[in-house]
């Protein structure tokens, strides 16, 4: 039951928050900061109680909920959670504090309506790291865009309702072909058992032939890849990113694309685990792109969110190079990256958020110098550049060491590729720290620094990376038993 | 006639007394309020008749009628949905100066029309059903007739509906020519498919469902209608009216069967892309919402279409449902259209939504919800139909058709968003004339309130639905 708690507090708290903001504006943010709050405060009591009980075991849920639905076609309202939606829920917990936190003074137009939105998107975000019945994964799944398209096109910035419209449209058509994957898959199965089900458990075990399975595998893959995002189905992300409210901008780049990343997981590997394999090798080939094109695009941008929008795409790059290589050192260093992606970008984005309240532009080429104005917040953003460039010591590092390293045994020579994409976010992270922070002073206006309320966000972001760069071991054993679970359905990857 | 038969005819009784009553008492005494009570009533007694109806089973009535589950579950379907559409109709024909009485007479003949069809076993119900409903809608239609669009929209519908009537009738004269009979239960495709004649005067019936259900090509009618029609009709066309002629379609050539026969299946799979991708492409292109939302309905039909093609009890369950979903998200879209409209000015412009949702934040709620139904996205309706639909085709493995399906629902959310942009991100813009603000009519406000909750219910926990659905179309099609 508490799984239902974890998806239904945010979204009370969310209505709840809609129904409050009659009286004032404060009341929103106080209800949406205690839903969230509590929802973490769950997800925590949760992951100790695992800890208590000896931890995570393989091909075992730490929690399930499971009741029927819509019998007759086999649809049930089925949860289940085990280490890795444990870690995304954990994450998708303290970033959706940090997005109430970050929207305080930013967001002043229907503040009743943005929480709802806001909360509304995290209920669905958890649900998707929790739902085991494919029409209910599908259900949450399509659930995630409406509000999201609400948060760009209401509070976004100036080309608002083009990149929210691209990012609906995108999104959906993708989902429709997973839609369809879905039910190939249902048909598929019971065709061959004579049990009609969407059940998770019972699907992974669905024969299939070769190119059967190829097909359904490219369905799944194509929803995941567009969320992911994957290049070359990557175009509505740098708008989705840039045009949304900072909060927008943190849970699509922290939360959202990760749900692509857990689907590649969670189902693309355990459901097709033949047709994967046969894949990889083209799927780490378009990692390996997306690494290395995004990396060179962020560098080329005037807009710091577009800049930080495109690093995405070149981290989120790693994930996908890891999953598909397949091997537990890799897999480990995919949900690294997909938790430590989450917080440096989050991170990013919130401080470009403050920096555009402060100097209403985001544009490179009339910021600079804004160091000794700013100095807590040029800290702070060299802090989190470094974090993105890969700076050891940090999350991103052992993260991304760990997927070249995995990467390596399958193919040497993506790994030798990918890891010049570390050389140029070099560049990139250094450029952005140089270009608004250093050189000549070119705003004008008077700013204040970061406050006490930014800097308790920022603060809590730093430690987590720095946590997580130091002593990744609790993270790393508590997604262990679900990576050799992963590892073990493709052939080939798990003695490696 | 015995009892068993009263019980089984009692809700075309019902509603056929209603229209008498209504006669009566218009010819007393003339007051809107008392006539709409009085049809709303009569809409209520033949909806609890049903529950007597169902214990007796199924039986037909003479050779003209067969009352079982099925038609029983539709004729439900249609009653409420007529119940909705007069509610709407009260705040909407409060602002007509004159004459407001007679709409609620020709909607009840519309219902019953459309009862009959439902129920039909003969060519003789069928053609009778089809006229009545047909010859209420011109009224209804062009019932504000001091604007000219709407004698217009009528007399467009009037001339479209009167050739596709010509072509059905051949149609049925050259079937009956060759095989003898006017009953459905006694047709054999089987022996048709070896006679041309025979298959030509099914080809022609199928254009004559073609015009009725607004399939491309057969469309041109629809949004002018729709746009030129006052919008309670509107809704009563693009919801009962379709809804009743595909139910008989669903029932007496399943999809198995026309899949059976190599230019049938050809000619509907033709139908439902051309239908797909004509209502999707041509809606992006709209200014209006009514005639956005007529296209968005020959996208629908289209969708339909593919599960019908599917075949067999799933197929049918399917077409059921999408059908309630569809009935329930379309009211509600016109719905709004119809408290936001005047008989003297349809509220059509994408203009006069601008800024909606800072006006009238319900109004803009429903609509929304009605558009992402329509668009099928989750906790709606319209979401668990399209899955239904979906699955139905799957079931066939009919993947080529799903996949126009999906691509072009994919570009149809494009208009969609379009009008929930308007309402929730633009300002309001001038041109807002014939809209009054302040608050919705008390009954047009309850039938939308309970079509949302509705909406919403049926997307989240469409159980119930599902089961009384697959147990009333078990073995019927």
């Amino acid at each position: 039951m508490i799984l239902v708690w974890l998806i239904l507090v945010p979204f009370l708290a969310g209505v709840l928050a809609w129904v409050s903001g009659r009286g004032s504006r404060a009341w929103p943010r106080w209800i949406a900061l205690a839903g969230i709050s509590l929802d973490l405060a769950m997800a925590i009591g949760i992951w100790a109680g695992a800890w208590r009980t000896g931890g995570p075991e393989a091909g075992r849920w730490l929690v399930e909920f499971d009741r029927p639905w819509i019998d007759s076609l086999g649809i049930r309202f089925h949860l289940g959670l085990d280490g890795l939606s444990l870690l995304l829920i954990l994450l998708t917990g303290f970033l959706g504090i940090m997005s109430v936190a970050c929207s305080w003074s930013e967001i002043q137009d229907r503040v009743d309506s943005f929480h709802f939105q806001l909360m509304w998107v995290l209920a669905a975000i958890v649900g998707v790291f929790l739902a085991l019945d494919l029409f209910l994964f599908y259900f949450l799944w399509e659930m995630m865009l409406v509000p999201m398209y609400f948060l760009i096109g209401i509070w976004g910035h100036e080309r608002r309702i083009y990149a929210a419209v691209k990012f609906f449209i995108f999104t959906q058509i993708s989902g429709l072909l997973m839609l369809i994957a879905i039910v190939a898959l249902y048909f598929v199965h019971g065709g061959a058992s004579g049990v009609y089900t969407f059940d998770y458990g019972a699907l992974l075990g669905a024969p299939l032939t070769a190119s059967t399975g190829w097909w359904l595998m490219l369905g799944f893959f194509t929803a995941f890849a567009v969320k992911l995002p994957a290049v070359p189905v990557h175009t509505w992300l740098p708008d989705a990113h840039t045009e949304a409210p900072t909060a927008g901008s943190v849970v699509l780049a922290s939360l959202l694309l990760k749900t692509g990343a857990y689907g590649l997981l969670r189902f693309v590997l355990p459901l097709f685990p033949e047709a994967a394999a046969a894949f990889a090798p083209a799927a780490i080939a378009l990692g390996v792109a997306g690494v290395l094109y995004g990396a060179v695009l962020a560098f080329g941008q005037t807009d710091l969110k577009r800049m930080v929008a495109y690093t995405s795409v070149s981290h989120m790059g790693f994930v996908l190079m890891g999953a598909f290589a397949g091997t537990p050192l890799a897999l480990q260093g995919a949900i690294l990256q997909i938790l430590c992606h989450g917080l440096s970008t989050g991170a990013l984005f919130i401080l470009v958020g403050a920096l555009q309240e402060r100097a209403h532009t985001r544009d490179l080429r009339r910021l600079g110098g804004l160091w000794p104005a700013l100095p807590r917040m040029g800290g702070m953003a060299m802090f989190f550049a470094l974090a993105a460039m890969g700076l050891p010591g940090l999350g991103n590092f052992v993260a991304e060491f760990l997927v070249l390293l995995g990467t390596w045994d399958v193919s040497p020579a993506a790994t030798a590729v990918a890891a010049i994409g570390l050389i140029i976010s070099t560049v990139y992270a250094l450029w952005l720290v140089q270009a608004a922070f250093q050189g000549p002073e070119r705003v004008a206006t008077r700013m204040s620094d970061l406050g006490l309320r930014e800097m308790t966000v920022v603060g809590a972001l730093v430690l987590a990376l720095v946590w997580l760069g130091v002593y990744p071991q609790p993270v790393i054993d508590t997604a262990a038993a679900a990576v050799a679970t992963v590892a073990a359905t493709m052939p080939g990857r798990a003695a490696r | 006639m015995n009892a068993t038969t009263l019980v089984l005819l009692g809700p075309l009784i019902a509603v056929g007394a209603a229209v008498v009553v209504l006669m009566i008492a218009v010819s007393i005494r003339r007051s809107h309020h008392v006539t709409a009570g009085i049809a709303l009533a009569g809409l209520l007694v033949a909806f609890l008749l049903l529950f007597r109806t169902t214990s007796v089973g199924p039986r037909g009535v003479g050779p003209l009628l067969l009352v079982d589950e099925y038609a029983i579950g539709f004729t439900g379907l249609i009653l409420a949905a007529t119940a909705a559409v007069a509610l709407l109709a009260v705040g909407y024909l409060d602002r007509l100066e004159d004459q407001r009485d007679e709409y609620y007479m020709l909607l009840l003949l519309a219902a019953l029309g459309s009862i009959v069809l439902v129920s039909a076993a003969h060519f003789a119900s069928f053609f009778l059903g089809l006229e009545l409903l047909s010859v209420s809608l011109y009224g209804l239609i062009a019932y504000p007739r001091t604007r000219a669009e709407a004698v217009e929209a009528g007399l467009k519908y009037l001339i479209l509906a009167a050739a596709s009537a010509a072509f059905l009738l051949f149609g049925m004269a050259l079937v009956y020519a060759r095989l003898g009979t006017m009953e459905f239960a006694r047709m054999s495709m089987t022996a048709a498919d070896r006679d041309l004649i025979a298959l030509g005067g099914v080809g022609l019936i199928v254009v004559g469902f073609g015009f009725k259900l607004a399939l491309v090509p057969f469309h041109l009618w629809t949004p002018d209608v729709y746009q030129g029609a006052p919008a309670p009709t509107t809704a009563f066309v693009s919801t009962v009216s379709k809804g009743a002629m595909l139910a008989l379609l669903l029932r007496y050539l399943p999809g198995d069967v026309v899949r059976a026969h190599r230019a049938l299946l050809v000619v509907f799979t033709l139908l439902a892309i051309a239908s797909m991708a004509g209502g999707n492409l041509l809606a992006l292109q709209q200014r209006n919402v009514k005639r956005l939302l007529a296209y968005s309905s020959i996208a629908h039909l289209g969708y339909l279409i593919v599960a019908f093609l599917a075949g067999g009890d799933m197929a049918a369950a399917a077409v059921a449902f999408y059908l309630a979903a569809y009935f329930v998200t379309m009211l509600g879209a016109f719905g709004v259209v119809a408290v936001l409209s005047t008989p003297a000015r349809e509220a059509g412009d994408i203009d006069d939504y601008r800024g909606l949702a800072a006006r009238r934040p319900w109004l803009a709620m429903v609509l929304t919800a009605a558009l992402l139904s329509l668009a099928g996205i989750p906790l709606t309706a319209g979401f668990v139909g399209k899955f239904y639909v979906t699955v139905a085709a799957g079931s066939a493995a009919l993947w080529a058709l799903l996949i126009v399906m999906m691509v072009t629902s994919g570009i149809g959310l494009f208009y969609y968003l379009r009008v929930v942009v308007a309402m929730y991100m633009e300002p309001a813009a001038g041109g807002i004339g014939g809209v009054p603000a302040g608050r919705a009519p008390l009954a047009g406000g309850l039938a939308l309130a309970a079509l949302t909750v509705l909406l919403v219910w049926l997307g989240i926990y469409p159980g119930p639905l599902v089961a009384f659905i697959r147990a009333a179309v078990a073995g019927v099609a």
